[in-house]
């Protein structure tokens, strides 16, 4: 009887055993990839009904977030702006512009405009604006660079391990309450206000100037009466 | 064989349970309301429901017009009234929490100085209409109720504020304002004693950081 399997097919069973081996790792690699961008839509523009755009109106024009993001620092919701937000320069200016008449149509029949979502967490998780942006948490850490977004697009993943990568250790990230809205953050000309003001405040010198983010976000940290302790607890954001 | 059938059937029930790890989305969008969703129930789809007309919350009683209203009998109040200065610590803090409003929501038409040439007069808003200085004769010697009632009610082509800025800020807004035009106006007779002779000296005569003649041109986002 002549032999079925050729002698090369040894090299190609061991091979087999090599790629089972690998085989659930690249599946694996290739379905987060996939939710990444069908599920978690990362870097895909959202489609709205005016093409809105944070980079001509925050970068370029310097209209401060607060202007339309009104409850940013006051409540659990940024809250989206009004028609009556966007006519308040719109009624004069770019009067003609074919891209704003929803934004007219809607002011004339008093509908609201149907913003789409970008980032929606889950209703099981419990979130809160006021309390990130007045403890020093910058809206670029949890946002991205939306000053430069023509049209809104999720840049930054708010998955749970993200949420704690945060919540363990605040000062990796925070930030002087002032400068929570800031896009090009200087991390030494903060440092050197605070020494400064520091100084002046208590007539005494810091005792050891920080020398990057982590040394001087547990000054801050310890200034805002953070309770690291309790931050990682599933409480806190499944209540 | 009855083996072989059981392990299929455990086979079948474990993929079933691992496919439908992946239908959870229920919990994920729960039959409720959150803030600006769209409603089916109500005729207007809007969620966030309006209060009753006629309603009064607690502590929205509004009956002190000069407070709310900047005019008492319809004529516009002379003076920031004290109910205003009350709700804050000192007057720094008022002047303060004022410049850090008036840079969000004034400053883009009006300018950080307050003479009308803000980004958005210069793309264009004023070539439609001017948007005035306050540093003339006029708006110097206008009452400090009128500016309240600008911000409240708006002023010819510019919209009201009101639902934007809470009253006590609408005040420290206008404390801003005139602050604002001390600075552009100011005498040297204004100054304290000590700042003038330290002006003559060719000092800087800034004493008080925060000092209301000093923070006019300063921009922070407080
Ligand atoms: C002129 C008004 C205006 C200004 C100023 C503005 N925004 Fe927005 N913002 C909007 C509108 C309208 C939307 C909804 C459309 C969209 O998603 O682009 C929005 C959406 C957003 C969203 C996405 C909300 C969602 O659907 O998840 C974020 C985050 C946001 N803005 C942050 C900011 C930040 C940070 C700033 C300041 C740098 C800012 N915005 C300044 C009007 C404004
Ligand atoms: C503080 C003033 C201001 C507010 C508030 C404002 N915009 Fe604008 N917007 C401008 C200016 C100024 C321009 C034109 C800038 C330029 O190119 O000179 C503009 C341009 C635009 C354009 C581009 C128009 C075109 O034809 O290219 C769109 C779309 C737009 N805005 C939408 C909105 C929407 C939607 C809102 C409300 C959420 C809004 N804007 C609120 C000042 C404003
Ligand atoms: C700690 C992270 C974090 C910071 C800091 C943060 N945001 Fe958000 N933001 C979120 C999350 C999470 C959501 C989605 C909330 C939801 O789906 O319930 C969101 C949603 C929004 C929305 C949509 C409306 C809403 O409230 O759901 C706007 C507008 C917004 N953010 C603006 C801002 C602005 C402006 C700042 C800075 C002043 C800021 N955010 C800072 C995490 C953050
Ligand atoms: C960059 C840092 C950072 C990120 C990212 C972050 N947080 Fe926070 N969070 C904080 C800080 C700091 C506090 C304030 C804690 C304190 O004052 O004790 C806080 C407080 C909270 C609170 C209020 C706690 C209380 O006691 O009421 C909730 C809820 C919360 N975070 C949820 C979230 C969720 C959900 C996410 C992810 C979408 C998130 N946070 C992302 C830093 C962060
Ligand atoms: C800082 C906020 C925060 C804390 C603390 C937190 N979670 Fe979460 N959790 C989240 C967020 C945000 C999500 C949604 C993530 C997403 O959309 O992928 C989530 C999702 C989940 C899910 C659903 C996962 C899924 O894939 O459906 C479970 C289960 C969960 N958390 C359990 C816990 C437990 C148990 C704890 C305590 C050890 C905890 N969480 C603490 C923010 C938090
Ligand atoms: C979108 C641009 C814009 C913004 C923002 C704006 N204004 Fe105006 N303002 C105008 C224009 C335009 C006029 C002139 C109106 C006219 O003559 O019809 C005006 C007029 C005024 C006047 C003059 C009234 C008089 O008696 O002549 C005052 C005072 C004033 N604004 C105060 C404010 C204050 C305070 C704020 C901030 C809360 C503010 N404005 C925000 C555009 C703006």
């Amino acid at each position: 009887m002549p032999q079925i399997f050729h002698s090369s097919t040894n090299t190609l069973a061991r091979a087999s055993i090599v790629l089972a081996a690998i085989a659930p790792l690249g599946l694996m690699m290739a379905l987060s990839a996939m939710s990444r961008t069908y599920f978690v839509r990362l870097n895909v523009p959202v489609q709205q009904p005016v093409p809105f755009s944070h980079e001509h109106h925050s970068n370029e024009l310097g209209i401060a977030c607060q202007y339309c993001h009104v409850s940013v620092e006051k409540a659990g919701n940024a809250g989206l702006p009004p028609t009556h937000t966007c006519m308040s320069c719109h009624s004069q200016i770019w009067t003609n512009s074919p891209l704003l008449e929803p934004v007219r149509e809607s002011y004339r029949s008093q509908t609201p405009l149907k913003w789409n979502k970008v980032w929606d967490l889950p209703d099981f998780v419990y979130f809160n604006h006021s309390i990130h942006v007045n403890k020093g948490i910058p809206c670029q850490h949890c946002h991205g660079n939306i000053n430069q977004m023509q049209i809104t697009y999720k840049s930054v993943h708010h998955s749970m391990a993200w949420c704690l990568d945060c919540h363990r250790a605040p000062e990796k990230y925070i930030r002087p309450r002032e400068e929570v809205y800031s896009f090009d953050y200087n991390l030494h000309a903060a440092i050197e206000r605070y020494a400064d003001e520091h100084a002046k405040a208590t007539g005494k010198k810091l005792e050891q100037i920080p020398r990057n983010q982590v040394e001087f976000g547990q000054l801050l940290v310890q200034d805002a009466n953070i309770n690291k302790k309790q931050l990682s607890d599933c409480w806190i954001c499944h209540r | 064989m009855k083996r072989m059938k059981t392990a299929y059937t455990a086979g079948l029930a474990l993929l079933g349970l691992v496919l439908a790890s992946g239908c959870h989305r229920d919990m994920y969008d729960q039959p409720k309301y959150e803030p600006y969703d769209q409603s089916t129930f109500f005729t207007d789809q809007k969620a966030d429901r309006q209060p009753v007309t006629g309603t009064v919350a607690r502590g929205q009683l509004a009956l002190d017009d000069a407070f709310y209203r900047g005019a008492v009998n319809g004529k516009p109040v002379p003076n920031i009234p004290p109910a205003a200065l009350a709700r804050f610590a000192n007057t720094r803090d008022m002047l303060r929490r004022g410049q850090a409003q008036y840079n969000t929501f004034c400053q883009p038409c009006h300018g950080e100085s307050g003479y009308g040439n803000g980004m958005i007069a210069q793309r264009g808003l004023s070539q439609r209409r001017q948007v005035p200085t306050y540093h003339s004769p006029r708006l110097r010697d206008i009452e400090d109720g009128h500016f309240y009632d600008v911000i409240t009610n708006g002023f010819g082509v510019m919209y009201p504020y009101s639902s934007r800025i809470a009253p006590e800020d609408r005040w420290a807004v206008v404390a801003y304002i005139r602050a604002l035009q001390l600075s552009q106006n100011a005498r040297p007779s204004d100054m304290p004693a000590e700042a003038r002779q330290r002006l003559l000296r060719g000092e800087n005569p800034n004493v008080a950081p925060g000092a209301a003649a000093t923070t006019g041109t300063t921009s922070t986002n407080e």
